[in-house]
Formats: structure tokens, sequence, C-alpha cells
């Protein structure tokens, strides 16, 4: 099934678990971040950040305006350049 | 030139070129018209995928409501873009590897269950009707100013825009006429906004400006905006004033109600390869994010400059003389709006002023007394307005406020449209093709595809005669039903293959009835005004929280029933297994493509 030079990493069925594996692994990393700018910065850990002034208000306002909305930016662009990796990785990428 | 003449010339002019680019690129197939042929580039889909998304709810009503509420209403903004990251991770590459055409097409196969594939049809119809309710809301608002109507007849044509305009493509044609609509609205959401941000803070970017220095009053623009409105008795623009709780099931109601909606979802199945549906929804959320940066600042800037349009002398001076709302041009927008019913002034006291404060204000009730003011007298100032009638309150050129309209509309028509083909293409594809008449030809299909839309659209404009609430508030019920609903059994069907044919079922009518149920006692059953039992407010609904954030709960509700009943029952068969084990790997997209 393969013709690349890549590691073997064991048969389809092993390589599709670790695969899968490895999505959860950054899915959850992903998602924690998610959660921490949005409802963690922006709504309930906004008292502990109204010390930090930013224009005029706090932290925690500009993460619920914007700040989280960038972060989201960033978390999917990381997410579909990490599993492009993990795709070629355990070689179940599209042909 | 008139105005009246300027927005006609916008509007027409936008028109023509989509409905010419829909022509040009119409679909021929039921394949082209369900998916464009899976032939789109990410950035494309991207783009066109933003115009589908970002409604009139976006663009006319959602500025407004973080105008006259600040803080708590960044639900919005945190609640209808954080769903992309869900939808990039949970659903989009995995129904895209799947390679069909609807979204009760997977809920049908992977649940092995026709009973399931109805039940999904049911979930998407009643969450897409409740949205096009509120674009019919905002269409109204739209039509209803720029072709100077009472807001009814405004509804009535916008219906029959959206019908002419829906029924004449398919996916294809509304794909590349909805780059063209993207184009078109962020131009007339953002350029309003660099001028009124340049006028108030000198900076030409608006999200920058929102946090900058206001150039009259050497303060910061929030610092000011907060101090004019205290001062006339309304809460602090950056304060947390609402309900945590709510707050908090607001947006996560919205933000899994994004990655649930049948509308955007099968934009991703419209990519040629599972790793452009990640890349797709990244796209997607850049195109979004320029809106949605920018509309914080629009709402703030927007509501600093009705106060000092109210209050020309200061909080603490005189307020606006009527004469001179009658006869300076600086006002022209408030004879305009007046007519159309959404604004509404009256001076109770007769000292010839309109004095705008918050007369539920104990310490603005003192102050009234003493000064002789017999309440508020801005009577009326319907949310979904500020973002259209924005450019004139800050005295902008014709060409912008002409541009405004072209946009407002093309926000509402490109969202429309994809919710009806979602709704036309669950009834043709699934229902009539699923289980009525497997046999139906190409033409029928497409022929009971279009009559779905007709039907769909009589539905939503009967009912958007008398909406649930404003624009952005009625989309955002829909919301609370895919997030009820759809989200979880999409989710359960690619990450357990534990859960069952009967599972789905009863999850999805459980969390769909519990939400659709919650929602009707608080907002009227149907939607229909004065029929509901409980109040829409947090002291007064039933289990304290409004009805808004009860998705997120159904949500809950949907997972639970589904493992319950999942468990209690056999298991998945291995050829299910099979199947959800080839939906997590990318390879062979190609060949899932093939199949069609």
């Amino acid at each position: 099934m393969s013709s690349r030079n890549e590691p073997k990493v064991g048969s389809v069925e092993e390589a599709r678990r670790k695969y899968w594996r490895a999505n959860i692994r950054i899915i959850v990393w992903s998602l924690l971040v998610w959660a921490l700018v949005s409802f963690g910065f922006g709504i309930l850990l906004r008292p502990l950040l109204k010390g930090i002034e930013v224009g005029g208000t706090d932290l925690g306002f500009w993460f619920a305006q914007q700040g989280s909305i960038l972060v989201f930016i960033v978390l999917i662009f990381n997410y579909a350049y990490q599993m492009n990796k993990l795709d070629r990785k355990y070689d179940l990428d599209e042909q | 030139m008139d105005q009246y003449v300027i927005n006609l010339l916008f509007v027409g002019a936008s028109f023509a070129l989509y409905v010419g680019i829909a022509i040009w690129a119409r679909a021929g197939s039921t394949a082209e018209f369900y998916a464009a042929s899976r032939g789109v580039h990410p950035i494309v889909n991207g783009a066109a995928t933003a115009a589908d998304w970002m409604s009139a709810a976006s663009f006319i009503s959602m500025a407004g409501l973080i105008a006259f509420v600040g803080y708590d209403n960044s639900s919005y903004l945190m609640g209808w873009t954080g769903g992309y990251v869900l939808l990039a991770m949970l659903l989009a590459p995995y129904l895209r590897k799947f390679g069909k055409f609807t979204v009760p097409e997977f809920i049908g196969e992977r649940f092995y269950s026709p009973t399931a594939r109805m039940v999904g049809v049911l979930c998407l119809i009643v969450a897409s009707i409740t949205y096009v309710i509120g674009q019919m809301t905002g269409v109204g608002v739209a039509f209803s100013r720029f072709l100077e109507v009472s807001n009814t007849t405004g509804l009535l044509i916008g219906a029959a825009v959206v019908f002419f305009y829906a029924v004449l493509g398919g996916m294809k044609g509304v794909t590349y006429t909805q780059v063209a609509q993207y184009i078109v609205l962020i131009l007339a959401f953002t350029i309003p906004a660099v001028f009124i941000s340049l006028q108030l803070t000198g900076n030409p970017v608006p999200p920058l400006g929102l946090f900058s220095e206001h150039t009259a009053s050497g303060q910061p623009l929030l610092a000011r905006l907060n101090d004019v409105i205290t001062d006339l008795g309304f809460d602090k623009y950056t304060a947390h004033g609402g309900n945590t709780l709510n707050m908090v099931l607001f947006t996560l109601s919205l933000m899994i109600g994004t990655a649930g909606l049948p509308h955007v979802i099968i934009r991703f199945f419209t990519v040629p390869k599972v790793s452009d549906a990640r890349l797709s929804a990244g796209w997607a959320l850049v195109f979004i994010a320029l809106l949605y940066l920018t509309a914080p600042a629009v709402g703030a800037m927007a509501r600093l400059n009705i106060t000092d349009l109210m209050w020309p002398n200061g909080t603490d001076g005189q307020a606006v003389q009527i004469e001179t709302i009658q006869t300076s041009p600086k006002y022209d927008w408030m004879k305009t709006w007046q007519e159309t019913n959404l604004l509404g002034f009256e001076d109770k006291n007769g000292d010839g002023r309109i004095q705008y404060y918050n007369d539920q204000n104990p310490r603005m009730q003192e102050i009234a007394a003493q000064n002789g003011w017999e309440g508020n007298e801005l009577t009326k100032f319907n949310r979904d307005i500020l973002v259209l009638a924005n450019p004139e309150i800050a005295n902008l050129p014709g060409w912008v406020i002409g541009l405004v309209a072209a946009g407002g509309l093309a926000a509402a028509l490109s969202t429309a449209a994809g919710l009806l083909l979602a709704i036309s293409g669950a009834v043709s594809h699934d229902l009539v093709r699923g289980a009525i008449a497997p046999n139906i030809s190409e033409k029928g299909e497409l022929l009971s595809a279009r009559v779905a839309m007709a039907a769909s659209i009589v539905v939503a404009t009967y009912l958007g005669l008398n909406p649930p609430g404003f624009a952005a508030e009625t989309v955002a019920l829909a919301f609370g039903i895919a997030a009820a609903s759809i989200f979880p059994v999409l989710m359960m069907g690619i990450f357990t293959k534990r859960v069952n044919n009967r599972g789905a079922v009863a999850g999805m009518l459980s969390g769909l009835i519990f939400t659709l149920v919650y929602v009707f006692m608080h907002k009227g059953w149907f939607f229909i005004p004065d029929t509901n039992q409980f109040p829409d407010t947090v002291a007064g609904s039933l289990f304290g929280l409004k009805s808004t954030a009860i998705g997120a709960v159904g949500a809950l509700v949907n997972f639970v029933v589904a493992f319950t009943v999942s468990k209690a029952t056999a298991d998945t068969p291995q050829e299910i297994k099979d199947l959800v084990d080839s939906v997590r790997s990318p390879r062979g997209a190609a060949a899932a493509q093939a199949d069609h």
C-alpha cells in the first residue's frame, strides 16, 4: 500500500489506532485552550484579570470581544498543520 | 442625487451581479445542485462559507445588541466564532471523508436506521426554519428602510426576492454568488466603521480604535462611553451586569449550534479533500473574523455617537431641541427611521427637547423630578436598525449609506439561500428519494427541492411578521435547537462506536423536544406571541435560564439519553464499526467521492 520511504509503523489497523489517539490528543489540548480564552479569560476568570488594563477597560473584556476570536483562528490553522503532518506520518493521507 | 436613488442603484447593481453569477453557474445535475461537484478551493469555499454564515443576524443585528447591552452580549462574538473550532476538529474532516450530500444521510447510514435519518430531517427543518424567520426579520428591516415602506411591506418584498433568488441556482450557483456577496458585505460593514473610527479616535482600524483614545475628550474611548452612559443612568458598557451561568450557557449554545447547523456543515462536503475541509474552516473563520472584530467597535462607537447627538451640550447640559431634529441635516436619520416605526421619540413634558435617559434608574428619577422630565423621550430604538442607520448617524456620504444597504441585503440573502438549500436537500434527497419515492427521477427530485424551498419561505415569512425577538435573538434560538439535536448525534457518530440506532433516535428526539418545549414555553408556542407560560427573563424562567441559553442543556440531555439507551440495547454491528474507522482516516476520500 505504501510506496514511501518512511519508517514502518506496524499494521494498517495499528497505524489507524495510533493516528486516532494522536488526533484526540491534539483535539483535547486545542479545546482546553479554546475554553480557557473564551469561558475562562472572557467570562469566568475576568475578575482575576481586572488589574491588567487595556485601552480604558481590562484584559478580560478584550478577550471576550477580540482576543478569543484571534486565538480561535490560530487553533484551527495549527490543527490543520498538525493533522497534515500526522496524516503523512501514519501514511493515511489522501493520494 | 437623492439618497433613495443612490440606495436603489447600489442594491440594484449588487443584485444584478448575484443573479448574473447564479445564471452563469447554474446547476445542471443533482450532484451540482447539492455539492458543486466538490471542485471548490478552500479559500473560495471559506469566503462562501463566511457569506453563508454571516447573516442578517451578524450584519444587521449583532452590533446593535452589543451597543445597547455592552460586555454581556460578547456571547455573540465568542459563540459565533468559537463554533468553528469545534467544526474544524470534531465534524468537518470526517463528514467530508464520509462523502455524501446531506447531514441526515450521514445520520441514516452511521446509525443504520431510516428512522434516524427521518428524525435528522425533522431536526434540520425545525432549526433551519427558525433561522430563516430571523433572516426574514432582518430583510424586513432593511427593505422597509431602503424602499421607504412599512416593515410589513418590506418583509413581503424581501420574501419574494429570496424566493426568486434561492430557487434559481443550487449549491454551484450559490457558492460563486456567495463569494461576491461576501465581498459586498464585508466592504459595506468595514468602510463606514473605518470612517467612524477615524472621526472618533483618529485610528483607521476599527478594532484598534475601540481600545484607543477618544480624540474629543482625551479619555480612552471605552472609558468615555462608560462615563456618558452612566451619567444617563444606564449600566457601565464594559461591566458584567447579567447572570454568569446564562452567559456561559448561551455562549456554549451558540458554539455547538454553529457546529450543528446543516447549512454550514454541507459547505464542507464541497471541498476536494479531507485536509481541505480543515483548512476551509480556518479560512472561513478568517473571513468571518474581519466582521466580528469590527462589530464590537461599531457597537461602542455608535452608542457614543447616539448619546452625543441626543445630548449635544454634554450629559450635564441641555438635551437636543426638537427644532434641531426637524431642521438639522445631522438628525435626518431620526426622521427617516421614524417612518419605519422602528424608531420613536416624543416630547412627553412639552419642553421642546428630547431627554434620553434610563427612566428605570432611581437616581435618574430624582434628577428627572428636579428638571421636570416625564420619562425617557427617545421612546423606541429597535436594535436591528443600528448598523443600517450607523452611517447616517455619523453623517457619512450618501454612497456609504447605499453600500450598507446592499451589504445588509447580501448578508440576509446569502444565508437565507444557503438555509433553503439545506432544507430542500433534506426534503427532496432524504425524505422523498430516501423514503417516499426511491425511484424518483433526477428532475422530480429537483422539483421537490424547489417546492420545499417555496413552502419554507411562506412559513418563515408568516412567522416573521411577528418575530419572537430581534433578528439575532431569533437566530440564537435556531442555534440552540441545532445544538441540542444535530451536533451531539454527529459527534457521537464519529467519536464513539458504541452509540447505536436506538440511542441516536432517542437522543435526537429528547434533545429536540426538551429544547423546543422550553423555548416555546418562554417565547410563545410556535412563536405565536402571548402564548408563553413563563417570562423570558433570568428571574422568571422555569430553570432560571433564558430561552437562548437552553440549547447547551438540551445537548447534554441528548448525549446522556443516547448513551443510556445505547448501553441498554444491542451493540452496533461490525460493518458500522468499520464505517466509523474509515470515516476517521483521510485515506480513500477520493474513492468516497467517486461513488456518486
